[in-house]
């Protein structure tokens, strides 16, 4: 048996998080992520798989529901609870039969999520996504700090930005100085 | 530039990557008897117009779809833009 310990995406044994001008900076650190992406011709029925999983219909483009977001055509990225559902690809992946390609996330990707009033006055700075029109449910894929991030707004008030989890350092420090120079 | 993504709207040229002339869709047969021919011209030879030009851009920075879209080289107007995968379909290249 290994005996391993655990570290976040930005190498500490405990989530980060930072507060300034009455917005959190928060590590998230408990989400597992799987991808599913359909099969040439098997569309619908890898979007019935991600509704009958979240038990919510599939997202529209660049829109997200409480356990899924949109990544693509035809392709969506499922969030479940890290402490029950470690193994998600592998239970999404017993579910899919031949309708589409599941692929393990959750240690490709770093995540933190911003809470408080003025979202769109650091994400301005950050990024072309226009937040000041978000009002909850959007899924935006775009570049802050030339990394490639999912921008998901929960609701106005709460953003979970997705970002590649080996630059989790440069990310958390853009956010960090956006919200130092907004707020 | 703003180029308006089919699924996503009005999106900045530079989350965008140009990916070249849309006739690269049409992949020669590498079993066919000129194929040797074909892949130099597939390959190597462009036109170059001044005006309407088909031609496909990757949205590396976003949804990581492939477009094409109709840009005139002088006026950098766009006057259509389509995901390449319906085009593609619609002329016979993917099944």
């Amino acid at each position: 048996m290994h005996d391993l310990i655990a570290l976040t995406p930005l190498g500490a044994h405990k989530p980060r998080s930072d507060h300034h001008g009455g917005v959190s900076l928060i590590e998230i650190t408990d989400v597992a992520l799987a991808s599913v992406a359909a099969r040439l011709g098997r569309e619908a029925d890898a979007a019935a798989l991600v509704a009958k999983i979240t038990g919510i219909e599939a997202p529209a483009a660049a829109r997200a529901s409480d356990c899924a977001f949109w990544m693509g055509p035809d392709q969506w990225m499922i969030e479940a609870s890290f402490e029950t559902q470690e193994d998600l690809a592998q239970q999404l992946a017993a579910q899919v039969n031949g309708a589409a390609s599941v692929t393990e996330q959750t240690d490709a990707w770093c995540r933190f999520d911003l809470k408080g009033d003025r979202l769109a006055d650091v994400f301005e700075r950050l990024c072309n996504a226009d937040l000041k029109r978000f009002t909850g449910g959007e899924a935006v894929r775009t570049a802050i700090e030339h990394l490639g991030c999912f921008l998901i707004c929960r609701s106005p008030g709460h953003v979970s930005v997705i970002g590649p989890r080996s630059s989790a350092g440069s990310l958390h420090h853009a956010l960090l100085t956006a919200m130092k120079s907004a707020l | 530039m703003i180029i308006n993504h089919p699924l996503l709207g009005p999106r900045d040229a530079a989350e965008f990557v140009y990916k070249g002339d849309a006739a690269l869709i049409h992949r020669p047969d590498g079993m066919a008897p000129d194929a040797l021919e074909s892949f130099i011209e597939y390959g190597y030879l462009r036109d170059n117009p001044a005006g309407e030009h088909r031609e496909l851009w990757f949205h590396e920075q976003g949804d990581r779809s492939w477009l094409v879209v109709s840009r005139n080289t002088l006026t950098h107007e766009i006057t259509s833009v389509e995901l390449a995968r319906d085009v593609a379909r619609r002329e016979g290249r993917s099944k």
